[in-house]
């Protein structure tokens, strides 16, 4: 039996890589595939203590927050491919059309 | 002790393919890497007695969601975004403050203390089958944020449909 520190500490390793990961990438898409990795860390903290106290709305939690991420990835790829015909770059430096020079 | 051994094996596997995902210069070892990576968390689930999530988090994530990126990465031209530097110009600093944030956060997961039990043990989930007490959790108590959900997930529906009719009938634009 693997205590519940372990997952929980698993957990926030896993999210501090993604955490990490958004700061540090220059391409957009990275970033974006580090948010996917936060959620999912955040999946294994809800599953591990759902599983540890006995109650299922963790893992019902869980499966919205893994069925809001796939809509979220549809409508972020649709910004990016049309922000992409508009300027064919991907670094973040380059997105800023909203900025008063 | 199985399940200590697969704990750590999966352990060290998501956060060794995690870390490797986020440093590799291409986007199509990253997103390789990172499908690794998600494979094995549905191994983690596996041994939390969630099967119905592990098999949802291999299909959706492993076989939607990352697929998704895939294709825009093949969609797009990429050739000189390989040739460019892959992290932002102060990025030691962040990686910095990341870690000493990792440093408290595990401090509050070490920390931790059950206080709570609910009604579902395990011995019923391994009787029932996770399925069905999850299907009949969401469906019995949970109902209206399910209905919520299938709203919610139209709205990507429909704009991908906006966007394509939008391409067709603009022709080169």
């Amino acid at each position: 039996m693997v205590p519940l520190s372990y997952y929980l500490a698993l957990s926030v390793a896993l999210f501090f890589v993604g955490f990490t990961g958004f700061l540090i990438r220059r391409n957009l898409i990275m970033m974006f595939i580090s948010i996917e990795i936060m959620l999912n860390s955040i999946n294994i903290s809800l599953i591990a203590l759902s599983h540890y106290m006995q109650d299922i709305r963790g893992q019902i939690l869980a499966l919205f927050v893994i069925a809001i991420a796939g809509g979220a990835v549809a409508v972020g790829l649709i910004i990016l491919i049309l922000a992409y015909k508009n300027k064919p770059t991907l670094k973040l430096e380059d997105f800023n059309i909203l900025r008063e020079e | 002790m199985l399940a200590e051994v697969l704990f750590g094996y999966f352990a060290i596997v998501i956060l060794f393919s995690g870390i490797a995902g986020i440093t590799r210069k291409n986007l199509v070892h990253s997103l390789l890497w990172i499908l690794l990576m998600f494979v094995h968390l549905g191994g983690v689930y596996l041994l939390l007695n969630a099967e119905f999530l592990a098999m949802v988090q291999i299909i959706v994530y492993a076989g939607a969601i990352l697929v998704m990126f895939l294709f825009v990465v093949f969609l797009l031209n990429l050739k000189e975004e390989i040739k460019q530097s892959v992290f932002i110009s102060s990025w030691q600093t962040r990686v910095y403050c990341s870690l000493l944030l990792l440093f408290f956060a595990l401090a509050g997961a070490f920390t931790y203390k059950k206080n709570y039990s609910g009604n579902y043990t395990i011995e019923l989930i391994e009787r029932q089958g996770h399925t069905k007490t999850l299907g009949l959790a969401i469906f019995n108590d949970y109902l209206f944020p399910f209905l919520i959900l299938g709203f919610i997930l139209i709205v990507p529906l429909i704009g991908v449909g906006i966007v394509a009719i939008r391409r067709k009938t603009n022709g080169a634009a």
